[in-house]
């Protein structure tokens, strides 16, 4: 362990890490942005697209963190969500301020 | 922020727990609204269909509604009926093919406001028939206007200032009147606002199905949908609006099971 970690406060010297337990393939060609999925997603990890599809519409992305727990293909009107869960889940240090 | 490539399946080793669509429906496309919670409904019940093995042995009787543009999309045996008629033609259909699963598919507008008649007459006489009733306390596809179950105070295109009772009337709290009938086997009601809904909604769908294949009687099964277009909200506000009117009036969960009192084991299912 480094020195600057050493002597910052324990709680914030442990690395907190970001597990990905799955993901989700999006067909953002088909949503319509409603944007049903965004609250429903219990981890947080999606979020509106900045451009929007073909059609003009905001769709969803995801960003890791994914627990592979189908709330956003269940609340999904626009069968946009396939969920995939990972057999070995990927465990990254996370980042992010 | 780091954004996942979600164009395909991963490469790493994963298995699929969630697949787009229902294998009973044909296609994802479909042209309702965002936000619309009926196409959630229409998969809760095919995939329920698909857990009872009734694939080749059901028939669908849709109404008129938003929900009948799923007729092509539905991979089950299915006809079109009248305005409200479905649980005569249902009727029919049950006496002429007793083992088969017949289920209609109507909305509020059409079952309460429409063909009230006919679900109060069926549940009387206890006909071993599904109706789901799909709620969302507006005529959605000629664009919003008030039912009978609209509730006191609802913002509709023929009630802009809300509901009144004094000058509309009273909402009809169907489910609650079939519940009082002899005839009804079972009589519930979900809602698809959010996903622990949902699930506990397929629960329901589940037994709705079984007690008229059990020849108890009939079963009536509710679902609150969001109809955004219809009550003049944005899409993702619709899940919300719908519990802060239609959720503060009709209570979810079951309000009748001929079943349960008879036979503990089965409220488990």
């Amino acid at each position: 362990m480094s020195q600057a970690a050493v002597a910052m406060p324990a709680a914030a010297a442990a690395p907190r890490r970001k597990v990905t337990r799955g993901t989700v393939v999006i067909a953002a060609d088909r949503c319509k942005g409603c944007e049903l999925c965004i609250p429903a997603c219990p981890p947080g990890v999606l979020s509106m697209s900045k451009t929007g599809n073909h059609l003009g519409y905001l769709y969803p992305e995801l960003a890791p963190g994914c627990t592979g727990c189908t709330a956003c293909q269940q609340v999904c009107p626009d069968f946009v969500f396939e969920v995939w869960r990972y057999q070995e889940p990927i465990v990254e240090e996370d980042t992010a301020p | 922020m780091n954004v996942i490539d979600t164009a395909r399946p991963p490469e790493r080793a994963a298995s699929r727990t969630a697949t787009f669509k229902p294998s009973l429906l044909l296609s994802e496309h479909h042209h309702l609204c965002p936000g619309c919670g009926e196409p959630v409904a229409i998969r809760l019940i095919l995939e329920v269909i698909q857990e009872l093995e009734l694939t080749q042995n059901n028939i669908c009787i849709l109404g008129h509604g938003c929900y009948g543009s799923f007729i092509m999309q539905m991979d089950v045996d299915s006809t079109l009926c009248l305005h409200g008629r479905g649980p005569a033609v249902a009727t029919g259909m049950k006496r002429i093919r007793p083992q088969t699963a017949i289920w209609t598919l109507q909305g509020d507008g059409d079952m309460t406001s429409e063909g009230l008649a006919e679900i109060m007459h069926a549940a009387a006489r206890g006909e071993n028939v599904t109706c789901f009733m799909l709620n969302n306390g507006v005529f959605g596809d000629t664009g919003g206007q008030m039912t009978a179950s609209s509730v006191i105070g609802q913002r509709t295109k023929n009630t802009l200032e809300g509901r009144d009772a004094a000058y509309h009337g009273n909402p009809i709290k169907l489910a609650e009147i079939v519940a009082s009938m002899d005839g009804a086997a079972y009589v519930a009601r979900g809602s698809v606002h959010n996903a622990a809904s949902i699930n506990a909604t397929r629960k329901l769908i589940r037994k709705a199905f079984q007690r008229p294949m059990e020849g108890q009687g009939l079963a009536l099964m509710e679902i609150l949908t969001m109809c955004p277009t219809g009550w003049f909200v944005p899409p993702g506000e619709g899940a919300e609006y719908m519990m802060e009117s239609l959720g503060k009036v009709y209570g979810l969960g079951e309000l009748k099971d001929v079943a349960a009192a008879a036979s503990p084991e089965d409220a488990g299912v």
